[in-house]
């Protein structure tokens, strides 16, 4: 079995707070928020009343897709699709002719998402069938509620000719597909794959988390402060929306065609922590996720003492604590040794499937630009995490980082860890 | 009649024609499939779209022998004659 290096060559990027790179990089940077009030959501009684819903995407995605295209194509689709094309013309790759007879055998993806097409299934396919007009649904129900419909999609407008398919493990969903996408090419079995997650910002979505009261909801009236990871105000998550793709390739295959490269995934884990040792459906078994850590770790090579910056998963719930106190234990470090820790959802809310894979691209950015970005609302630090102040980056630090760990945990008791290197030449 | 007919067609098919060039140069003998690179699947939508601006009933043994947009507008005059 072959045991290749991988790298990330390109990236692409719908996020709540800035479509494109240079837009999510900068307002990384500056600590902008993308949450916003959802007018929706306050009709409809939710106790949560904001969002992070990437801005204006409709009008633009027809620069991107055709008429045709569109017709069959929901927000997680369409997100997806435009997060990918990026991603592909960032490695420097074309975006193929619809008429061309030419398939990228050695490229494929996996794109997934946590819950596949509501939007479609809510305003369209349920009310249809309740109201007995099935022959008016046409055609287009099916690819745009399969789970596999946002890599099928994608497969099509960029003529994919490897394995293409949709993973599915909650908010774990982003960074497994990097794992799986990952560890295809490693083996051998792939040159390029495309990796990442989509969500939408259906209220069908975020209504099953809002009637489970873990979603903010005290901060309706200022949407900027709603979603606070670490702080000791913090009351839910915010419910995000978006894609985060990155183009994984073969570090043979990347330097064949003189791509630029933007950083080396050395290790990659995910696991689950079996519902036991004080795990559930939703709650997590702390030994599960500090194995996990610890098997990225060990994959990559590296003494834990190496990694400079940690991505967390951290989501402002309960689970936040237990997550820097986890992050230190697997790291062996002491709470004033832990590696510098953000939370992009302060930002972004959390992205549910799309979170691990839009929060990868901040990784990667901060790795290949050199900082490492605040996050945002926890001026008043959850008094638990008090030993960890120094640890916690709450504005942007502009400094060059050298090896970054990425986490990711969902309901199903599932965990992911991915380890990233800032590529030198 | 038949020009504001075929005219309306036009404006149903045009999204789905994935051959703009053919779609552009079309003429009642210009098949759905083979020249306006219509998906076959999306045949289904463009008879719903076609019962809901003629204001007409499609039955599927009927649909099914819709081929080419002269086809398409002589089943259309041929259900609105009269009106």
């Amino acid at each position: 079995m072959n045991d290749r290096r991988v790298v990330v060559t390109g990236l692409g990027v719908v996020a709540p707070n800035g479509h494109g790179l240079a837009a999510f990089s900068q307002a990384l940077r500056s600590g902008v928020s993308g949450i916003r009030k959802i007018d929706k959501l306050a009709e409809l009684n939710f106790r949560c009343q904001v969002g992070g819903v990437p801005q204006q995407i409709s009008e633009k995605a027809k620069n991107y897709l055709s008429e045709e295209d569109l017709f069959a194509m929901n927000e997680a689709m369409t997100f997806g699709a435009i997060a990918a094309m990026d991603a592909w013309r960032d490695a420097g790759l074309e975006i193929p002719a619809r008429e061309s007879e030419q398939v990228h055998w050695g490229s494929g993806c996996v794109l997934g998402s946590g819950l596949s097409g509501m939007d479609t299934i809510g305003e369209k396919l349920v009310p249809n069938v309740n109201a007995g007009k099935v022959r008016r649904l046409g055609s287009s129900m099916v690819e745009q509620t399969m789970s596999s419909s946002i890599s099928a999609k994608l497969s099509g407008l960029l003529a994919l000719g490897n394995q293409v398919t949709s993973n599915s493990s909650a908010c774990n969903t982003g960074t497994e597909a990097i794992h799986d996408a990952y560890l295809r090419i490693k083996i051998g079995l792939a040159e390029r794959m495309l990796a990442g997650g989509s969500e939408s910002s259906s209220q069908y979505i975020w209504a099953g988390f809002d009637a489970m009261r873990v979603l903010s909801s005290e901060f309706n009236e200022e949407p900027h402060r709603a979603s606070r990871p670490m702080s000791a105000s913090a009351g839910g998550f915010v419910p995000g929306s978006g894609c985060g793709v990155l183009v994984l390739e073969s570090l043979e295959a990347a330097k064949a065609r003189g791509a630029r490269i933007y950083a080396e995934i050395l290790g990659a884990a995910v696991n689950c922590g079996g519902h036991r040792m004080g795990g559930s459906m939703t709650a997590p078994n702390n030994v599960a996720v500090q194995r996990c850590i610890r098997q990225a770790v060990e994959a990559a090579g590296i003494s834990p003492c190496k990694i400079d910056t940690i991505n967390g998963h951290l989501t402002a719930t309960m689970g936040d604590v237990l997550e820097v106190n986890n992050w230190a234990t697997a790291l062996e470090c002491a709470p004033k040794d832990l590696p510098l820790i953000n939370s992009t959802k302060s930002m972004i809310g959390h992205c549910l499937g799309a979170a691990g894979s839009i929060e990868a691209v901040a990784a990667v950015l901060q790795l290949h630009e050199g900082f490492v970005h605040g996050s945002i609302n926890c001026e008043d630090l959850h008094p638990e995490l008090a030993a960890f102040e120094g640890s916690i980056a709450r504005t942007t630090i502009e400094k060059p980082i050298e090896i970054l760990a990425k986490s990711s945990f969902g309901f199903g008791d599932v965990n992911g860890c991915l380890i990233l290197k800032k590529w030198r030449n | 009649m038949q020009d504001q007919v075929y005219e309306k067609l036009l404006e149903i098919v045009k999204p789905f024609a994935k051959n703009k060039e053919a779609f552009e140069k079309a003429t009642e003998s210009s098949s759905f499939l083979d020249d306006l690179e219509v998906s076959s699947s999306r045949l289904v939508d463009i008879v719903l779209d076609i019962e809901e601006a003629f204001e007409i009933e499609v039955a599927d043994t009927e649909a099914d022998k819709i081929d080419t947009l002269g086809s398409a507008v002589a089943l259309i005059k041929a259900k609105t004659a009269g009106r």
